[in-house]
Parts: C-alpha cells; structure tokens; sequence
C-alpha cells in the first residue's frame, strides 16, 4: 500500500484514495488527422514498461479528483517525487545514471 | 484426570487458583489461568495431537511457539465460532474452550489413512499427487475432493459469525515489531525522545524470551526487570501497548497490518467489544525485533511425539510449571541448548544424558551441567528414535558431520523425550514481505535481512545477536537511531545499560541433518517440514530428479507450504538442498516469506465492512414506494433498482408483458433517478462537449437536449446519455447509470491533461435530483392534471427541456424518450421524489398509470433499437458498427475524441462485428442472450463464430420474440438467415433484420 503525497492537497494520503491513470507525459497529437495511422497507433497503444524508475499519472479520486504524476520506481515502489500536471520531473533515469 | 506433568509451583504466570476446564477431542481436561492450550495438555500428559498430513503419523506438540507445524486444532464450540488451525502453542486457555485434532479419522490414536500411509508411504515420494492423479485432468476434480478430505487441514466454520471486528488506522514515529529484550530495550530508549512509539507482540504479555530465562538482570529475575520497564511504558503517553497483537504483515512504505486479539482469551461469543482488531500502522521508522526462531535437528523418527525443541522444552517448565515427560535425552550442536537439560534436572526430572555434536566445549553451561551431575556425551548425535505414539529410546552414534556419516558403534539408550538444538534462525519473515531477500551470516549460521528500501531497523536476535547483555545494548541503541531518524532525540541513548553477564560460550556447529547408518533414502523418515510431510529423502530426490532452484524445490515438495510458513523446517531443507547440490547455502539462498506471518481470520481482515457494510447500497428517494408496492429489485452498480413490480399470482413474464402493454396502450411510470448526472458549467462548457461526443453541440439553443455517444480515443463507444443546454455556459449531461463515476473522471481526465485551457467545470448532480420518466399515449394527459404550464406538442416539443412546477414542486421536465412513446422525464430535487411520484401517480389513476421496471425498459428501448452501452456494445464496437452514422460530426471543427481511430484499417472493415436485429423462425422462442451465430449450421466443430446475442425479449406488443445481435458485416446482410447452435444440442435459425422493430418512423414519441 503506497503512501502518496497530492501535490494539490499537499498531504501524505493513503493508496486507496487514488487511482493510477497509466504512464504520464503522453500528449495528444494537435493534428491527429496528419499522422499516419502508425503514428497515430504509437501515441494511442505504445506504452512504456521499465524496470526502474517510470513517470506515471496518478489521480486523488477520493480526494481533490486533481490528475498529477508521479516518479516512482517499479521494481522498489519508491515514490520520488509527485508534481503537477503540467509540469516536468526533477528526478528521470539518465539524471539517475 | 490429574494434571501428571505438572510440577510444584514457581512460575507467576500460572494462576493456581483459577483451575479451567476445557475439552481436547472430546475428551475433559483441566488447566490453569496462564495455559496455552498445547501447556495444558502437556501438563495433562497428551502425547498425539494430531495426524500428520501424508503420512498420517501421530504427532506431539514440537514448540512452544508460532512455528508450532504439528499441534493445529479447531477450536470453538459451534459452527459459527469454530476457527480452524490457530496454533494450540499460541491459544490461550479459557474455560470451557472446545479444541479438536484438525486431522485423524476415525480419531487420532487409531486413524485409518496411517495405514495406507504406512502401505503406501514409500510410494508416496514428492510430487506424488502431481505424478499419480495428473491423468486424465478431466478427473482432477474428484481427486482433489477426495484427496483434501483425507488431508484434512482444518474446517470452515458453515455458520455466520456472531462476534464484530473492527479496524483502526495508525500513524507513529517508530513502530517496534516484537516485545522481548531488544524490542523493550528500543521501546524505552525511543520513547525518551518523545517519540510516538508503537510496540506490539503476539504473546498475551511483553518479555519474550525474558519471561523464561533465569539469566540475571540487575541482579534480578529478568522478568522483573520486564515488570519495571513495562510500568516505565504504561505511564507513557507517547506509547502504545499492543500484546496479543500479530504483526501479520510489513507493506510497502511502512505499513504494517497488526491483529490484535482482544477477547479471543476470555473466551465465545464476548460482547463487550470487538474480538478482534486490525490495526494498519503507517510508521515513519519500523524497527524489527523479531528475535530468533530455534532450529530442530533432522534425524530419524524425529516425529514422533516426545520430540521438542531445546527451547520449548525450557518454555514448559519455566513459563507454565510443565515439564513435558520423565527422561530427556537432548541432542545439540550448541551451549545454549543446556539450559533446557538444566532446567529438567532442577524441575527433578530426569535427564538420561546430553548428546553434543561438537567434539568438546568448555562453556559455562557445558560446565553447570556437568557439575550438577549430568552426563553428557560429545561428538555424537541422535540418529533414531524408537517408539510409535511417544518416545521409548533412541539409538545415539559418534558421526562426522563433514562427510555426513556415522563413524561408530550404534548405542540404544530408553527415554521418553528428545530435545534437539541445532542453533537459532533469526525471523526474518517480516523483513521479506517487502520484497527485500535475506542474506546468509555465516558466523551466524543463519538468514539475517537483506538490503531494504524501507525505513527499517532490526535489532537483537533478528541480527543474529543472541548474548543478552549485547541484545540489550543493541535494542537501546537502535531505538535512539530510530526516534533520531523519524526527528526525534539526537540519536543517542543516555541512561544506564542494564548489568548482566552472559554466560561463556564455546562455539556453535553448523549441522542441520543428521547422519544415518544407512544413507538417507533408506533410513528412517527425517522430517524436515513436519506440517507437509517432506522428509529430507524427499528432498534430495527432489534434487537428483532436477530441481535444483530452492523455489522449485519448494513448490515441487510443498516444503514451507503449511499454514506454519515453513517456520520450523525452511532453513533445514534448504541446508539439505545446499549440501545435496554441492553448493554453500548462501549460493542456493532462501525462498521469500510472504505475508500472513501467521494466519489471519477473515473475520478480522474484513472488520466492520461486512453485510450492509460490505458494499454501500445506493436508493433512490422512492425507495420506499417500491418496497410497498411489491417491487422485485436488481442490482445496478450500487443501486437498487426496481426490476418489475409483479401484482399478486403473476409470473414475472406477466407482469413484464402488462407492463409493457401499459406503456404502449396507456401510460407507464418509471424511477430514472439512478441515471448518471454531470452538471457542466464554463464559457468554454460547449467546445468541450464537441470535443468529447461525436456529435455537434454548437448550435444546441438553451432549452434544447440532444442524444450524445460518447467514445474513447480508440473510437469504441463507452457511454451514451442526453444533454441538456440549461444556458449558453451550463448544460446537464446525463450518463448510463453504471457510467456516471467512470465519464466524470473521464471528463476530469481531459480537461485536467490536455485541455486546461478551456474554462469548464464539471460536479456531480446524480443525487440532487429524483427523476422520474412518465411514457406513454396518455402521458400528457397525467403531465397535465399536476403541472402548471402548458404541455402541449405546440408548447413543449420533442427534445425540449422547460422549467415548471409538478405537483407544487419546482421541476425540470425533459421530453425525450427511452420507450419510442411520448414522454416526459420529471426531475424534482431527490428529497421532493416520494411526494411528486405519488401525486403523478395518483393523478394518472384513472389512465391505468403503471410503474416499471429496468426489465420492461430494456424491452421497450430494444423494441425501438437503442442500445444500453455495456449490454449491447462491450468497448470493440464504434459508432458506425451500430449503424449510427447520425451521431457522427461531419463537419466538426476540432478532431474529436475517438474520430481519427475510425480511419484505421481495422475500424474499415467489411467483416466488422455489426449491431442488427434478429428475428427467430419460431416467434415464440426467446434465444439466449450471448448465444453464439454462425452462418452455417452443417459446418463441422469448431464452427466459425460470427457474432453473439446481445439482448433479447418476447416482445407483447408486437406478439413476437426478437432479439438485438451484432454480427460480421451485418448491415449487408439483412433479410438472410443465420444458425444459433444453443448449449442444449439443438440449432435455432433467425432473419436478420433492421435492430428497429417498433414504430421505425418514430411517429409515437413526437405527437
């Protein structure tokens, strides 16, 4: 059981007011209607599945129902770090060797 | 019968003035306040407790602790109380507890699988369920009935439990697993610091280990000293005791799971408070003073009742006032072990002699035993044991432990109780359970815990710590690490060590199995993992036929499988494995311990979530109408919806068709509150909609509502409702009702990650407003007996919303249709529900008004060919798979969502699974729904599926059965015939046809 900290809330909050939202960073192409259909399946099937640190997005649905993304380490469950929508992380793989 | 083990009395923890009755397999015995269900029957002289689980050998009490394998029982007195396998060793006794063997048929002294076990038991090698019941697998059912009864591992109890549990949440700076010396030493050192500090431990009172040493502290009994640290803590604000509480469980992030017994010791059916408690403790430091496990020597016939650990053997006498037999021969490859011969000498018993494996030692101990006369006789070791039911002798031998061999002559000695030692196994059980693997100390000859992400801390003998004055050092220092670490105190313990002195040790010998005469598969059964039955002959077969992993040995011969978690025998077998293999043990390492440490009742894990707790039931505000009107209900998520309202001496079948007739001939009724209602508001409310349903929004006027489909990015419809423009900044949307959650993340999700640009807001309205849908011809004619406006067609068209008053109540009244008739959708907010759907139904008396239910809905929407997402569609469906291109934006500006996925190759398919409708040759025959299609009905098995049912009624209106059914490249193919080959053996033909069946033009529903 995770121990989560909302970024939105600002609070240490138990695993089962959340919900993981899969992998995070993952944009929307502006043109969808441009991309080859391979482009188009790589942004919509294609996920990432490290042995290590990820970048996920996670969402406080029993609390602010605020989406925010997580650093956390797949193999350990260590959480590194949690920031807002929007924004990027301080702690990535190559930034941990 | 006279409690004959029982000695003089000396312990304080037996209360001999508080004699207990209890029964042992139906047979009455006495104890006393302090027992454990296994000291009493000691104290009574109980020899088998049980049979073992392949073999069915009788079997003793071992230990004296939670690695007990052998002496597993029901205990409770009825249905509703018994728990199957709790440990006796860990059982309090109350009065008038009721414990029986969990195995045994017919009863433990004569059972009658002993003799298929004695038949069959060389033939019964590891794996032999697996080799011998494998074929034909068909049959593998029956075997597994048969062979688990034989088994036989305890039973559930059949009736509900009559006692609560409860859970609580916990959150402290340093959690302390474990009340003997280390665990007391760090409590105190860290609740100094004024740390919030969680101590608990499985045992009915804290000491550990303290409560039955004789090894000074202070100069005093150690348990004196536990008595003056236990007071320090009581006084405490900042601790909490936790005895007779089981750290089950260590999870990630500091969590640990704790299961606090409460009244279990006193006895059945306590009301006064909760029998048990789950406590989830978030700690921000976790010290684990776990302590050590004490490990048996593997020889021959070790089973056989008689046979004890050292420890549990000091436990008996010095704890509970019982010294388990008359003659001892302990068998050990330490000093420490002495103790136990010791504590049997003074309790005037007598102790035939030890059998050390070392070739000398000069210990302390070594020498307090010779000097009390006590003989003792080195380089030698228990190979067998004599004797059926107990112990009668043992045959002692000089071995070589180095080539595992016994390299004299075979001496037979009479006795009537084994104990064996073969060193400590520090628990790190609780260490494993997040995933950190234990590493091998070689100087301790045991597992201590590997590298952890946690915030853990382990002292004392989890460390492989064993010397008391060093445990308690140990314990004081890392409970001021601990506090330090979670900001408390400097880290440092300031306040005297406690004096004691250890006893001189000479050093331990690593031996695990020993040597036979005969080489181990021929010898006499050596147990190693007494719950399963595994043998160390089994293990090195398991060995010889391959497997060599210590995680396959361990699944191939269930070694460390029991409820006991391998407690007792794991690091054995895997010594065994290591020595069978050629390899040391840290190359072959140890398999992980998981979670329970010991079992856990259901009852405890599920606390007060159970029965109308276990799932919230969700009502709407008419509720109570439908209970007096006799409705059948049905489970929607978790609402309560009415199903059909059957009238007195009616089938279901006629009551759905006089439902149905109703709202096709008069006017029907029905409760849509369930329905999923999001409230969207912002200047931007607009563009968002057009941007995730696939139709266009932009020119919805106020007062309007319109059909959405809404998609994921895949473009495979998830959810479907009507919208509402309340004005140019809100609209209401409406979801399934099983959606409602599920679209507003969905919504949250969008606007939150991709577009926060658009200025939106979305709340969830689904329980302000009771709604209620009033269908049919003569709705109108009821609408306008309680409304104050004018709701003629002119007025009030098809899909509009207006504003008025029902019944006196403010209401929004929606003209849309689920039905195909004319309606009205009334939303009166929740608490008004009851009073308005009474006086419309009153109103509509005298035009046979009838409330229905989800099923007649069902009929009459698939009668009309809408679909319920999620019954209809199961997410590989797109909009035009249902052949409703006229939900689809052409020319919307923005590319919506799910829009660019139908332009792939797969979505363009001809063959598609497509939504149709079904017409059975017998138009009384209602085909199942889900039952598979197929085009030719004389094609061989496997036939080539292509498609399924989805829904399908008897229709009343249209006197005939018809059915909604998507299949490949349906849409072409209407007018021709398809197969449904049922489950029963026959074949049913259908036509295809439009899924439109009533009222295609859709005139009823706009006059």
């Amino acid at each position: 059981m995770l121990h989560i900290y909302c970024p939105y809330c600002e609070e240490m909050r138990e695993e089962e007011e959340f919900n993981p939202a899969g992998q995070a960073h993952i944009e929307r192409p502006l043109q969808p209607e441009e991309l080859s259909d391979e482009q188009w399946a790589r942004y919509l099937f294609f996920r990432k599945n490290p042995r290590g640190l990820h970048h996920e997005m996670w969402v406080h649905a029993h609390g602010c129902r605020k989406y925010f993304n997580i650093t956390r380490n797949t193999v350990t469950y260590q959480i590194m770090e949690t920031y807002k929508m929007g924004l990027q992380p301080n702690i990535t793989a190559s930034k941990e060797g | 019968m006279s409690q004959i083990n029982r000695i003089a009395a000396s312990s304080k923890r037996i209360n001999r003035t508080r004699t207990l009755n209890f029964t042992f397999n139906g047979k009455e015995y006495q104890g006393f306040e302090g027992d454990t269900v296994a000291s009493a029957l000691l104290a009574n002289g109980v020899d088998v407790i049980g049979r073992s689980f392949k073999y069915s050998r009788p079997r003793g009490i071992i230990t004296s602790d939670s690695q007990e394998p052998n002496a597993i029982f029901q205990i409770g007195s009825s249905q509703s109380s018994t728990i199957p396998n709790p440990r006796a060793t860990q059982t309090d006794l109350y009065n008038g507890l009721t414990a029986s063997s969990t195995n045994g048929w017919p009863n433990v002294d004569f059972d009658l699988m002993s003799t298929v076990g004695k038949l069959g038991g060389s033939m019964m090698p590891p794996g032999f369920y697996y080799k011998t019941f494998m074929f034909p697998q068909s049959l593998w059912m029956s075997y597994e009935h048969l062979i688990r009864k034989g088994a036989g591992l305890g039973a559930s109890p059949t009736l509900s439990d009559p006692d609560s549990y409860d859970k609580m949440h916990q959150h402290c700076d340093v959690m302390i697993v474990g009340g003997g010396p280390a665990g007391l030493a760090a409590a105190l050192s860290a609740a100094k610091t004024g740390a919030r500090v969680i101590i608990s431990d499985e045992q009915n009172e804290f000491g550990g280990s303290l409560l039955c040493s004789k090894q000074e502290i202070n100069g005093d009994l150690p348990s004196l000293w536990v008595e003056k640290v236990m007071t320090q803590l009581t006084k405490m604000d900042n601790v909490l005791l936790l005895p007779r509480s089981t750290v089950f469980g260590y999870y990630d992030h500091n969590l640990l799971g704790i299961n606090e017994r409460r009244t279990d010791h006193l006895g059945e059916n306590q009301q006064q408070c909760s029998r048990q408690r789950v406590h989830k403790v978030r700690a921000k430091q976790v010290i684990l003073a776990t302590g050590a496990h004490e490990r048996p020597l593997v020889y021959g016939n070790n089973d056989v009742p008689g046979c004890m650990l050292a420890t549990a053997i000091s436990t008996y006498i010095n704890r509970y006032d019982v010294v388990p037999g008359n003659e001892l021969v302990l068998m050990t490859t330490n000093d420490n072990a002495y103790k136990a011969a010791i504590d049997w000498h003074q309790a005037g018993r007598k102790v035939v002699t030890i059998v050390d494996t070392r070739s000398a030692s000069n210990g302390e101990l070594v020498k307090r035993a010779k000097s009390l006369g006590i003989d003792i006789i080195f380089g030698h070791a228990v190979i067998e044991v004599s004797g059926k039911k107990r112990v009668k002798g043992v045959d002692i031998a000089p071995i070589n432990a180095v080539n595992h061999s016994v390299i004299g002559a075979v001496k037979h000695l009479s006795c009537d109780t084994v104990a064996s030692s073969g060193g400590w196994s520090p628990v790190v059980h609780l260490s494993s359970h997040t995933g950190s693997r234990p590493i091998w100390k070689e100087e301790v000859a045991g597992f201590v815990p590997g590298e952890t992400v946690q915030k853990q801390h382990s002292c004392g003998g989890l460390e492989g710590i064993y010397a008391l004055s060093k445990v308690l050092s140990d314990g004081f220092t890392t409970g001021a690490l601990a506090a330090q670490a979670a900001g408390k105190g400097e880290g440092v313990f300031e306040g005297s060590l406690p004096l004691t002195n250890d006893p001189q040790e000479d050093e331990s010998m690593a031996l695990f199995h020993v040597p036979h005469s005969k080489k181990t598969s021929r010898a006499p059964k050596q147990f190693v993992d007494y719950q399963n039955d595994v043998t160390a002959a089994g293990i090195e077969l398991a060995n010889r036929e391959g497997f060599e992993s210590i995680e396959h040995v361990k699944r191939y011969t269930a070694l460390g499988f029991g409820t006991d978690q391998g407690k007792l025998g794991n690091i054995n077998g895997m010594a065994i494995t290591a020595k069978s293999l050629g390899k040391t043990i840290a190359e072959t390492g140890t398999t992980i311990f998981r979670p329970m440490y010991t079992p856990t009742t259901f009852g405890a894990l599920a606390g007060a979530d159970v029965k109308q707790l276990f799932d919230p039931a969700r009502f709407s505000a008419m509720h109570k109408w439908h209970l007096e009107n006799g409705a059948e209900f049905e489970d929607v998520g978790q609402w309560k919806r009415p199903w059909y309202f059957p009238r007195p001496v009616e089938t279901m079948q006629e009551s759905l068709e006089r439902e149905c007739l109703a709202v096709r001939n008069d006017v029907g009724i029905l409760d849509a509150s369930t329905l999923g209602k999001i409230d969207i508001q912002g200047k931007d409310a607009r563009e968002f909609l057009n941007r995730v349903y696939t139709n266009p929004w932009s020119k919805l006027a106020v007062g309007k509502c319109r059909y959405g489909v809404m998609c994921k990015e895949d473009g495979m419809v998830f959810d479907d409702g009507v919208t509402a423009c309340i004005n140019d900044n809100r609209f209401l949307m409406t979801t399934t009702t099983g959606g409602a959650a599920g679209v507003l993340q969905w919504l949250e999700l969008w606007h939150q990650t991709e577009w926060p640009e658009l200025e939106v807001y979305f709340s969830t309205v689904t329980d302000h407003w009771s709604t209620m849908t009033v269908t049919g011809p003569k709705a109108r004619k009821v609408l306008e007996k309680v409304c104050d406006i004018d709701v003629s067609n002119d007025n009030f068209k098809y899909m509009d919303w207006i504003e008025a008053k029902v019944a006196g109540v403010k209401a929004r009244i929606f003209r849309i249709s689920f039905t195909g008739e004319l309606s009205f959708e009334i939303n009166v907010q929740a608490n008004y529900g009851l009073h308005t759907w009474k006086a419309v139904m009153a109103a509509g008396e005298e035009f046979n008004i009838t409330p229905y239910g989800t099923e007649t809905m069902h009929i009459l929407r698939a009668e009309k060919g809408f679909i319920i997402v999620g019954q209809d569609t199961d997410g590989s469906v797109t909009p035009q798979d249902l052949d409703m291109n006229w939900v689809v934006g052409k020319n919307k500006e923005f590319s919506f969502l799910g829009k660019r996925s139908w332009g792939r190759d797969d979505n363009q398919r001809d063959d598609r699974k497509q939504m149709v409708g079904l017409k059975p040759k017998d138009p009384t025959f209602v085909l199942p729904e889900g039952a598979q299609i197929v085009f030719d009905k004389d094609q061989p098995i496997p036939m080539t599926m292509v498609g399924h049912v989805t829904s399908s009624y008897y229709s009343a209106s249209m006197g005939y059965s018809f059915a909604l059914a998507v299949v490949k490249g349906g849409i072409n193919r209407k007018g021709q015939s398809v197969f449904l080959p049922l489950s029963n053996g026959t074949t049913v033909e259908a036509e295809i046809c439009s899924p439109i069946f009533y009222d295609p033009k859709g005139a009823r529903q706009n006059v």
